[in-house]
């Protein structure tokens, strides 16, 4: 256990969201309650609509929970702060700025990462083997390599949290493959927690220490599963038994909600 | 150690190869075409006595006309001094307009308040026609230089006010999200992100603009002026001097088209990122 884990402690409590349509109020995510131990790599999976995306914007602080509160290591989550890093879905970096500038932002703004902001993005480059890339415009990036800068970006801040959303769910199954052991590695190195979102069983299950399902209408947890298979995990991982058991285990939850919101919607 | 990796351009130096080949050479011949014809119907029409020439004057008398107002002059003032006076109008009163507008219409833009304050003093007076507003700046301003630069100013104030408006509100929001959650302020959001976002929708309003203030130009220098491109143009047309005439708006044409591809060339400047590969 490296000295650096002692921060990225996550605790939802009692949290629920409600929207405000215009068919009235609806709930998208009914009262949980979730811990995430510092260093923790868990995924949060489920069909589209369960509300993946709406719990991770609560402990980024984009999204004011209904009832209940988020605290990170202790402090009381009340908007989006650099300690919690964040990776989006669709590609965010700044069109107008470098690569390198994009990378140097977070350390700019927030006079995080110790060195200059330009040491700092210069480490991260070489850390994602984009170093020939430092003065491009995003646009002329591929997206395999636009997110990997968005990741970057996301870590140059250091931030105890780093929270994806779907961050790989536009990629080719090729790239799709090398960016999440380039995660998992950055994750070793980093020693963070990670919140992810997906909705790939695959994807949870070679990523995650634990693999929260949730089911939709309303949103909530279904199961918490553990996923207890040996690091560094490499291509002959999931070949193994253990994978693919872990992984019904989480398909048969997610079939047993698609069928009750199958009779939901029937009846 | 650091000679594999590739040095981008200078800025300037695309941006004079893009002036250079601002468009590819097919649509560069099929325009030229249209100059060239449209000039062969000009020599055609006046050479056989299709066209009076007290109205139409052949394109020699034109360009002995800007020989002659070049060197000589015309009322006391020489071509370029006519135009200079003219440019120096535009120039003063669109760049005040843009160092309010711009900034009016990030406010107007990121704020609901300010866009509901003010959106009613420029949406009434943006369709009134530049020569009603004209006289009641002259009454209150006077006929000197400041009612022709505040006529100048306001027609080039509600495209930029606009253009600004709709730039900033079409911003996509994960580009101020991810700015938020990297740890970024209002004053940083603003600067570094708005700003940027809506620079090229920013810059076509301006080029929108510095056109519409052209076309108020003669207007703006009907009264009282005594230099002035629009100034010679409407006065040359009371001595039924044609060829004067002819010669002015072909010169207020080309630098409008002078002047838009010098804001298109500090767009590539100022906005590097646009720049097509
Ligand atoms: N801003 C919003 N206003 C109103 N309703 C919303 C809003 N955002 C999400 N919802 C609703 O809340 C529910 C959960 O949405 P959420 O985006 O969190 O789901 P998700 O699990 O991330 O789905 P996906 O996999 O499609 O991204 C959905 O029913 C959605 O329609
Ligand atoms: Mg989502």
């Amino acid at each position: 256990m490296t000295t650096s884990v002692v921060t990225g402690q996550v605790d939802i409590k009692d949290v629920s969201v409600s929207y405000d349509t215009r068919s009235g109020r609806q709930l998208a995510v009914t009262t949980t309650n979730l811990s995430i131990r510092p260093g923790e790599f868990v995924c949060l999976l489920g069909p589209s609509g369960c509300g993946k995306s709406t719990l991770l914007n609560c402990v980024a602080g984009f999204v004011t929970p209904t009832t209940g509160r988020i605290l990170v290591d202790g402090v009381e989550v009340l908007g989006p702060g650099p300690d919690r890093g964040m990776v989006f879905q669709q590609y965010s970096l700044f069109p107008w700025k470098t690569v390198r500038e994009n990378i140097a932002f977070g350390p700019r703004v927030t006079g995080r990462g110790g060195d200059s902001p330009t040491i700092v993005a210069n480490t991260f480059l070489g850390m994602i083997g984009l170093s020939k890339f430092a003065d491009h415009y995003p646009r002329e990036l591929s997206g395999g390599m636009q997110q990997r800068v968005g990741i970057a970006r996301a870590l140059a801040n250091y931030p105890s949290v780093l929270l994806m959303d779907e961050p790989f769910g536009a990629l080719d199954s090729q790239t799709r493959h090398m960016m999440q052991a380039s995660l998992l590695q950055i994750w070793r190195e980093f020693g963070i927690t990670v919140i992810f979102v997906t909705h790939d069983v695959d994807e949870a299950v070679f990523l995650a220490d634990r693999i929260i399902v949730m089911g939709a209408s309303p949103g909530r947890v279904v199961a918490n599963i553990p996923v207890d298979l040996p690091r560094p995990r490499g291509d002959d991982c999931v070949t193994s038994a253990s994978f693919t058991s872990i992984r019904n285990a989480c398909l048969r939850h997610i079939k047993a909600e698609s069928r009750r919101a199958f009779e939901l919607n029937a009846g | 150690m650091k000679a594999d990796v590739p040095k981008p351009e200078p800025a300037l130096r695309i941006a004079a190869r893009r002036l250079l080949a601002l468009r590819p050479p097919r649509t560069l011949l099929l325009s030229s075409l249209t100059v060239i014809l449209l000039f062969c119907a000009w020599v055609v029409v006046t050479e056989t006595g299709l066209a009076n020439p007290l109205f139409l004057p052949n394109p020699e008398a034109v360009a002995r006309a800007f020989m002659e107002v070049s060197t000589e002059g015309y009322q006391g003032s020489t071509l370029i001094e006519h135009l200079s006076a003219s440019l120096y109008r535009i120039l003063v009163a669109f760049g005040l307009a843009c160092l309010i507008g711009i900034p009016l219409g990030v406010l107007m833009g990121t704020s609901e308040t300010a866009r509901a304050l003010l959106s009613p003093m420029i949406e009434f007076y943006r369709p009134l026609p530049p020569l009603g507003i004209y006289t009641l700046l002259v009454m209150w301003l006077g006929i000197g230089e400041e009612s022709k630069l505040a006529l100048l100013f306001l027609a080039a104030l509600p495209g930029l006010i606009i253009a600004t408006i709709q730039a900033v509100r079409n911003i996509d929001p994960i580009y101020v999200r991810a700015a938020k959650a990297l740890g970024a302020s209002t004053r940083t959001i603003v600067l570094q992100v708005y700003l940027p976002a809506a620079g090229p929708t920013i810059l076509a309003g301006m080029r929108i603009s510095l056109g519409f203030t052209y076309t108020v130009l003669v207007a703006a220098e009907i009264v009282a002026a005594s230099a002035g491109i629009g100034w010679m143009i409407w006065d040359a047309a009371k001595f039924l001097l044609s060829d004067v005439v002819i010669m002015g708006l072909i010169v207020l044409g080309l630098t409008g088209v002078a002047l838009d591809m010098v804001m298109r060339l500090f767009g590539q400047i100022l906005m590097p990122w646009t720049r097509k590969q």
